[in-house]
C-alpha cells in the first residue's frame, strides 16, 4: 500500500511517499504561483494507491483530486510522533505561520496554538530581514550564530516595520551580524513565550522550514526547559504526517 | 431573498431608510442565508417557518409593526436579554430585539467609537448611523443597559440619535443588588406606562409572563432534542430559532417552534439526524451571536461537526429559566421577574462561576465531545472568563478550543483550520 502525503503550503509543496509505512521518496518544491499545478505534478507520477493532503491548499487538493484531508496540526503531530515517539510537544515555524502542539502520552494532539494572524517571526520574516541585511538566508543564520559584541534589540515584531528598523540600523553603521542575532533573539523570545503559554513539555521537536536555521535552533534550545530535537527531515514532517494519517484510523 | 411578490420600498422610504444601502444589506444577508442555511442537508420541515421569516425579515414583520403602530401600538427595541420582555408586553407594547450581527458603516462608526471596540457594539451603531434597520426606525423607545463598558458608553451616543432609556444593571447579585434591580424595573414600568398610556396590571402582567414562558418552553423542547445522537437539528438552525425569538410575534413564534419541536421529537424516536453518525458534537459557549452572525456555527458544521448547544444569551440563557407563574399581585410578580432575570449568568456580573457550572452541565447533558469558548475581540469580560472556562472544561476531561474573533471574513480560513484540527482531536 503506497500512500502519498502532500503538504501544500504557501512557500513550498512537499511530498512524501510511504510504502507499508516506510518513506520511499520525498520532494520539496517551490509553490510558485500555482501550488495546485505543483501538487498535480506529484499526483501524476501515479506512484501511489492513496492520497492525503494537508496545508493551506488541502481543500483545493480535495476538490481537484478527491483525496483525504487532514489539518497541519494533526499531520505534524503524527509525523513527529513517528519520528520521535517520546516527543511531548512540537514547534513548527513555517513560511507564514507558527504552530505549537502539545502531544499526549500516545502521541495524539491534546492542545495547540497557531499564531497565524501575521507573519511576524516566521520564515517570511527571516527572508525579508535577510534581504534587508544583504545576506542570503543560510549566511544570515551563520552570521547570527557567530555575532560578537553588544546585543541589538529590535523593537518591532511587525515584518514591515522591523525591516524599516533594520535598514535604519544598517545605515547607522551597526554590525549586520549583531542585527541578525537581535532578530533571531526577538523571534526566539516570542516563540518561547508561546511554548510557555501552552505549557509545552519536552522533548520538544522543532520542525518546519525554520528548524533548518542553526541560530534559531541554538536559541530555542537555550531557552526551552527540556530537550529540543530537530529531525533531519524537518521540512517534510507535515507531508509525512499526512501520509501516515491514512492508516491512522480516525 | 428580495421579495418579488410585495415591494416594500415605499414603506422603507417612509421610515427614512437609506434605500440603496438597505438594498445592498438585504442582498448580502439574503446571499449569506442561502449559502449558509439552504445548503444544509435533511433540515426539519418545520424550519420552513424560519426560512419564511428570514425571507420577509424586513418586509412582512415590519409591516406588522407598522400596522400595529398606526393603530396606536408602541414598539420597544432592546439589545439585551436582561430587559424583561414581560413588562413591555404587559404594557401592551411589543418587544423587538435589535440585530447587531454584521459589520456595517464602520467608517461612520469609527468617527464616534474606537476602532478597537467589540463588533457587536460597532454593528449596533453602524445599523443606526447607516439608516439601514427598519426595526430601529419603528421603535418608539429603545432600552439600553449598563452591561459592559462598551455598551454603557456607546448608549450615550445612541441616545443622541433616538429615544433611549438606559437601565442600570447591577454588577453583582447580592440581596441589595436584586433590590436595586427591582427598583430599575419599577422605573421601567413607569416609562412604559407613560409611553403606551396603559397601566400594567396583575392581569396583563400575569398574561405576559405566561406568554413569554410558553415561548421559552418551546425553545427548551428544541434544546432538549439536541441531546440525541444523531442530533435532529443543526446548530445553525437552532441558533436561528433563538435569534428570531427576540423579535418575532410571540404566540405565532411559540406555535411554530412547538410544531418544530414535535417534529424533532419524532426524528429522535426514529433515530433521524442532520449529520452522519460519528459527527463530532460541540458545545459553544461565550458572547451572544446576534443576527446575522452565523460565522462560527457555519465553520464548525461545514467542517463536519454538529453544534449541539449554545451556552450564551442567544442560546440557553434565553430560555433555560422561567418566571414563576404563581404570583397574583404585580408586586410579587416583580419580585419573581427581578429574581429570574438576575439569575442569568452573563460575564458582565462578578462573580460569574455559575456560568462555568452551566457549561460543564450542558456539555454532559448534551453529549458534547468538546467545547468551543467563543469571545468577540475586545470583549474584556468574556475574554477574561475564557481561561477559567477552558480550565474547568479540561478538568472535566473534555477538550476545549478558545476562539477570539469578530464578524469579518478575514480570518475564516484560519478559524476553519483551527476548528478542523479541534474536531480531529475529539
Amino acid at each position: 500500500m503506497r500512500v502519498l502525503g502532500l503538504d501544500i503550503g504557501s512557500r513550498t509543496v512537499d511530498a512524501v511517499w510511504l510504502e507499508d509505512g516506510r518513506v520511499t521518496d520525498s520532494v520539496i518544491a517551490d509553490s510558485g504561483f500555482d501550488p495546485a499545478a505543483v501538487a498535480r505534478g506529484f499526483v501524476e507520477r501515479g506512484a501511489h494507491d492513496a492520497l492525503v493532503a494537508t496545508g493551506y491548499g488541502r481543500h483545493a487538493a480535495r476538490d481537484a483530486f478527491s483525496c483525504g484531508v487532514v489539518t497541519e496540526i494533526k499531520a505534524y503531530g503524527l509525523g513527529v510522533h513517528a519520528l520521535f515517539p517520546q516527543a511531548g510537544s512540537v514547534l513548527d515555524i513555517g513560511g507564514q505561520d507558527t504552530k505549537v502542539i502539545v502531544l499526549g502520552d500516545d502521541g495524539r494532539v491534546t492542545d495547540f496554538e497557531m499564531n497565524d494572524k501575521c507573519a511576524a517571526g516566521t520564515g517570511k520574516f527571516l527572508e525579508v530581514m535577510a534581504r534587508a541585511l544583504g545576506f542570503d538566508l543560510a549566511h544570515m543564520a551563520e552570521q547570527a550564530l557567530n555575532a560578537q559584541g553588544d546585543e541589538i534589540q529590535i523593537s518591532s515584531m511587525c515584518t514591515v516595520f522591523a525591516e524599516s528598523e533594520v535598514t535604519g540600523l544598517v545605515h547607522r553603521g551597526e554590525d549586520r551580524a549583531a542585527i541578525a542575532r537581535g532578530l533571531h533573539v526577538a523571534i526566539a523570545k516570542r516563540t518561547l513565550g508561546s511554548l510557555k503559554r501552552i505549557r509545552a513539555t519536552g522533548p520538544l521537536v522543532f520542525a518546519g522550514g525554520v528548524a533548518n536555521n542553526e541560530a534559531m535552533v541554538r536559541l530555542i534550545r537555550a531557552g526551552f526547559d527540556g530537550e529540543v530535537l530537530v529531525p533531519t527531515t524537518a521540512q517534510t514532517v507535515g507531508a509525512l504526517g499526512a501520509a501516515l494519517s491514512y492508516s491512522d484510523g480516525s | 431573498m428580495t421579495d418579488t411578490a410585495t415591494d416594500y420600498h415605499q414603506m422603507w422610504a417612509e421610515l427614512g431608510l437609506d434605500l440603496p444601502m438597505h438594498d445592498a444589506l438585504l442582498e448580502a444577508v439574503g446571499g449569506m442565508y442561502g449559502s449558509t442555511f439552504m445548503t444544509q442537508n435533511n433540515r426539519p420541515a418545520g424550519m420552513g417557518y424560519l426560512d419564511f421569516v428570514m425571507s420577509e425579515v424586513h418586509g412582512l414583520r415590519i409591516k406588522e409593526l407598522d400596522d400595529f403602530r398606526k393603530n396606536g401600538g408602541k414598539v420597544v427595541g432592546t439589545y439585551c436579554l436582561y430587559v424583561p420582555e414581560e413588562l413591555i408586553r404587559a404594557a401592551g407594547a411589543w418587544s423587538v430585539g435589535i440585530c447587531a450581527g454584521a459589520e456595517w458603516a464602520y467608517d461612520e462608526v469609527e468617527q464616534i467609537l474606537p476602532r478597537n471596540t467589540c463588533a457587536l457594539i460597532k454593528s449596533m451603531m453602524g445599523f443606526k448611523l447607516g439608516m439601514v434597520c427598519p426595526y430601529l426606525e419603528e421603535a418608539d423607545l429603545l432600552i439600553g443597559e449598563t452591561t459592559c463598558d462598551g455598551k454603557k458608553k456607546a448608549y450615550e451616543e445612541l441616545g443622541k440619535l433616538q429615544n433611549l432609556h438606559v437601565m442600570e444593571l447591577p454588577q453583582m447579585k447580592r440581596e441589595k443588588d436584586v433590590a436595586f434591580w427591582r427598583s430599575e424595573l419599577v422605573d421601567l414600568i413607569a416609562k412604559l406606562e407613560e409611553l403606551t398610556g396603559n397601566k400594567i396590571t396583575a392581569e396583563s402582567l400575569s398574561a405576559a409572563i405566561k406568554e413569554v414562558n410558553d415561548k421559552r418552553r418551546a425553545l427548551q423542547r428544541i434544546a432538549a432534542a439536541r441531546a440525541a445522537d444523531p442530533a435532529p437539528i443543526s446548530g445553525l438552525d437552532a441558533l436561528l430559532a433563538v435569534q428570531v425569538a427576540f423579535y418575532d410575534d410571540v404566540p405565532r413564534f411559540t406555535a411554530s417552534m412547538n410544531a418544530l419541536a414535535d417534529e424533532l421529537d419524532a426524528r429522535v424516536s426514529a433515530g433521524a439526524g442532520v449529520a452522519p453518525k460519528g459527527a463530532k458534537r460541540v458545545l459553544i459557549t461565550g458572547t451572544p451571536m446576534a443576527l446575522p452572525n452565523w460565522k462560527l456555527h457555519e465553520i464548525v458544521e461545514k467542517a463536519g461537526g454538529v453544534v449541539v448547544g449554545e451556552e450564551m444569551c442567544t442560546g440557553s440563557r434565553y430560555y433555560e429559566k422561567l418566571v414563576s407563574e404563581d404570583a397574583t399581585t404585580v408586586d410579587d410578580m416583580l419580585d419573581d421577574i427581578a429574581a429570574k432575570y438576575l439569575d442569568i449568568n452573563c460575564a458582565c456580573f462578578t462573580p460569574n462561576t455559575g456560568r462555568i457550572d452551566d457549561v460543564i452541565r450542558m456539555a454532559k447533558d448534551l453529549g458534547a465531545d468538546g467545547v468551543i469558548d467563543y469571545a468577540l475581540n475586545f470583549c474584556g469580560t468574556y475574554q477574561i472568563e475564557s481561561a477559567g472556562v477552558a480550565k474547568a472544561v479540561q478538568a472535566a476531561d473534555m477538550p476545549v478550543l478558545r476562539i477570539e474573533t469578530d464578524y469579518s471574513a478575514e480570518d475564516v480560513g484560519q478559524l476553519s483550520t483551527r476548528v478542523e484540527a479541534f474536531l480531529e482531536m475529539l
